[in-house]
């Protein structure tokens, strides 16, 4: 099993790039691959100042995962993913923000580009298994022979967040080798195993948008695809429904968000809820942000093989959250399951998704669903 | 890694021995810069005058007819650019749809810059129709640019049956000869060219030196500016050991040329033929037209050709998805798609070419490889958890 081939997905970064290290350390067969996902030219203006070093898909980092590979002696090829990228990543992306859910692009990424066709190419050219980065584990139950997927140890890297939507066969196929170790711990181990990139820095922003404008990147998309540009603009109005201003496209807003509404009030006041149909943006105070129950669409079990009765779990309801009590139980509806926080919960936000959790167990997750409505077709 | 087989000569080939050698010995001992007027000078400017001589003889013109450049693309630009910028007036070009991106991008410049540009198309067999030619012919049609041999297929068009039509016409004909320098003969007065690019890393010369061949009387705007080198066409000092190579690349091609294309068409067709006995749903794209000795394409149904190169190199064997320029593009290759292939059969393909150093029983190695490498692809059905 050991002679077995590894893939090991590297983005140049320290993270990929040290478990490639490792591995060929332990005298295990390694190849690595590099997804081309996007085409950092295509959007120039998007590139902030100094150029886009350190997210993925820029040539730089091209450029550095093939001499990290090179520096550890494995063989090294670029993978083009960008028309599946764009297809199940990008695109819906750029819906999402239109129908005014707010996306987690790379968990789509996850779901969709890295565990599916990349794993699938790693077959191909003769490799069951697939190697990354993330800072989650893998453990297989025993009891039940079901594949478990763990938060990372360092918790304040912990990707499982991102990771929820893996299905049994993706996580049967993956390692996680940094899932034990502190990030800490990783750098020191790139820097004894002279991994050139061993004190690089880090990509904070979504690998398409380098500059983190994604209401640019939304109307960008948009012209550059002739997509008919329904008119985004609209009004932003209180809880009554009187309109307070104007607004510039729906997309432009995210539920939570305080800053940029146009309104010259003296409170605070937080976007509570978007109304694409109307091209409303719903504002009000800090309260009305405070929600108990919420519905998730299409869930995935990981600790189960589905949810028949209600269970308790932590759930966490985007990346900067700490998880809170709640129950997770059926939903009426085939598709759909019902949250319920022990406690309020401020922001819970369309598109985003919900992670459920027992200790560093992750149970499964979902998508936040609009409220009331049925109608999200995410991807 | 254990054992490797080059299979991908179209991209590029080793350094002959012959060729190392006398670039070695140019590297010691004349470091002269051609152009001084010292005996430093004068001794490089005779080895750059005698490789003029050499690449002249394989292209069957005087040595003042060659032009060194920097390599095919400069070569191509410096022919395409040179002759049709700064004319005044209507300008037209003629080319075709499968021309490598050192010609197709630089009319899709010259389209941007007012030129009109005829794209012809190919039929399946990959060679352009004379016939095709002479349509498009117009008052003021300025140039023909064909190319003599294909990189990717390695279908040789009919230059011979053009550049007459364009005699007769009056029109400049220019082919990028880089595929076919050195595997196929080529008589640039019987073929009717006004010019012909070549580049030394194709012959088993170094990378980074090419040359362009120009008809007497014919002439060309220098399209960088410098000095009066290369009598005031390509300005910028002589590279004279990678000019040196060429000279000695050129040399050695003329005198293999007839014996290693029997040779190596007889690898070919056994490589050819091999496949397509013995590996089910393979199929050989523009396989029966005439070709360059050393190249075939192969397409295997329901194989994605970018994974069948990565995994054939992980057990040693170097072969091509396309033009190695394209590599890590997302568009399926041109040329296979103008023959008419779909977008996926077009990236169900690999492109196999031999060389000197290619024998027999590498070819048989790389069937047997091939066969149980494209079995097992079609094999993988989607994964099952392995629970294992």
């Amino acid at each position: 099993m050991h002679d077995d081939l590894i893939a090991v997905a590297m983005s140049g970064g320290v993270d990929s790039s040290a478990v490639a290290a490792m591995l060929h350390a332990e005298g295990r067969p390694v190849v690595g691959m590099t997804m081309q996902l996007w085409n950092q030219r295509r959007m120039p203006e998007l590139i902030p100042e100094g150029g886009a070093t350190g997210r993925c898909c820029s040539l730089d980092d091209v450029y550095d995962a093939r001499a990290v590979a090179a520096a550890i002696g494995i063989p090294f090829y670029v993978v083009n993913f960008e028309e599946q990228f764009e297809r199940d990543v990008v695109r819906p992306f750029v819906e999402d923000y239109v129908a005014g859910r707010t996306p987690i692009p790379c968990t789509l990424c996850n779901n969709s580009v890295k565990f599916e066709p990349f794993l699938e190419m790693a077959r191909q050219v003769g490799s069951e298994t697939v190697a990354t980065g993330h800072y989650a584990r893998i453990e297989r139950d025993e009891r039940t022979g079901r594949w478990l997927l763990l938060r990372g140890v360092d918790h304040s890297r912990d990707q499982s967040y991102f990771l929820w939507g893996l299905t049994q066969r993706q996580l049967s196929h993956s390692l996680f080798p940094l899932g034990g170790l502190q990030k800490s711990e990783v750098r020191a181990i790139a820097r004894r195993l002279n991994v050139p990139v061993a004190d690089k820095g880090e990509s904070r922003e979504i690998c398409f948008v380098p500059n983190g404008d994604y209401g640019r990147f939304v109307e960008r998309y948009l012209e550059e695809n002739r997509i008919d540009r329904r008119d985004l603009a609209g009004e932003v109005v209180d809880e009554r429904g009187r309109a307070l201003a104007e607004h510039q496209g729906v997309h432009r807003f995210t539920v939570g968000q305080r800053k940029g509404l146009g309104v010259a009030v003296g409170s605070p006041l937080y976007v509570t809820e978007i109304l694409p149909a109307e091209r409303k943006v719903v504002v009000g105070p800090r309260e009305a942000l405070e929600r108990k129950r919420f519905l998730v669409e299409r869930p995935n079990w990981i600790a189960f093989e589905a949810l028949t009765e209600p269970v308790r779990v932590e759930a966490k309801i985007r990346h900067q959250f700490r998880p809170a009590p709640a129950e997770v139980r059926p939903g009426a509806e085939p598709g759909f399951c019902e949250v319920e926080f022990d406690q309020p919960q401020l922001a819970i936000t369309p598109g985003q998704a919900a992670v459920f959790y027992q200790e560093e167990l992750v149970v499964g997750g979902a998508w936040i669903a609009a409220p009331g409505g049925h109608q999200s077709q995410v991807g | 890694m254990a054992e490797r087989y080059y299979f991908d000569h179209n991209a590029t080939t080793p350094v002959a021995d012959e060729v190392f050698a006398a670039m070695v010995a140019c590297l010691r001992e004349t470091f002269g810069n051609a152009s001084s007027i010292h005996g430093f000078g004068q001794d490089a400017r005779a080895l750059v005058e005698k490789a003029r001589a050499q690449v002249g003889a394989l292209l069957g013109c005087s040595a003042n007819d060659i032009v060194f450049t920097s390599g095919g693309t400069e070569s191509d630009n410096l022919a395409i650019l040179g002759s049709l910028r700064g004319k005044s007036g209507a300008r037209h070009l003629i080319t075709t749809t499968i021309e490598h991106p050192a010609v197709l991008n630089v009319a899709q410049q010259l389209e941007r810059e007012g030129v009109d540009v005829t794209w012809l198309a190919v039929g399946a067999d990959g060679v352009v129709s004379p016939d095709d030619v002479r349509g498009a012919l117009r008052p003021e049609t300025l140039m023909i640019s064909i190319m003599a041999a294909n990189n990717e297929l390695g279908t040789l068009q009919p230059i011979d049956a053009i550049g007459a039509i364009a005699r007769e016409a009056g029109v400049l004909f220019h082919t990028d000869g880089v595929q076919a320098a050195g595997k196929i003969p080529l008589d640039v007065e019987a073929l009717g060219l006004d010019f012909l690019a070549l580049s030394a890393h194709k012959l088993y010369g170094p990378k980074g030196v090419g040359a362009l061949y120009i008809r007497k009387g014919r002439d060309v705007e220098p399209i960088q500016y410098g000095g009066t080198h290369e009598r005031r066409r390509r300005p910028g000092t002589e590279n004279v050991p990678g000019i040196v190579g060429l000279g000695a690349a050129a040399k050695l091609a003329l005198g293999t040329l007839p014996e290693e294309s029997a040779r190596l068409s007889g690898l070919r067709d056994r490589l050819q033929q091999g496949a397509l006995e013995r590996i089910p749903g393979c199929w050989a794209n523009a396989g029966g037209s005439p070709r360059t000795p050393n190249t075939a394409n192969l397409g295997f149904e329901g194989v994605e050709g970018e994974a069948l190169v990565i995994a054939l190199d992980l057990k040693g064997f170097a072969v091509s998805s396309g033009a190695a320029c394209s590599s890590g593009a997302i568009e399926p290759s041109h040329v296979l798609t103008a023959i008419g292939l779909s977008r996926e059969r077009a990236k169900s393909c690999l492109r196999f070419s031999l060389g000197k150093k290619t024998t027999a029983e590498q070819v048989d190695r790389l069937l047997e490889t091939l066969a149980a490498v494209v079995e097992r692809l079609r094999k993988l059905a989607p994964a099952t958890p392995s629970h294992a």
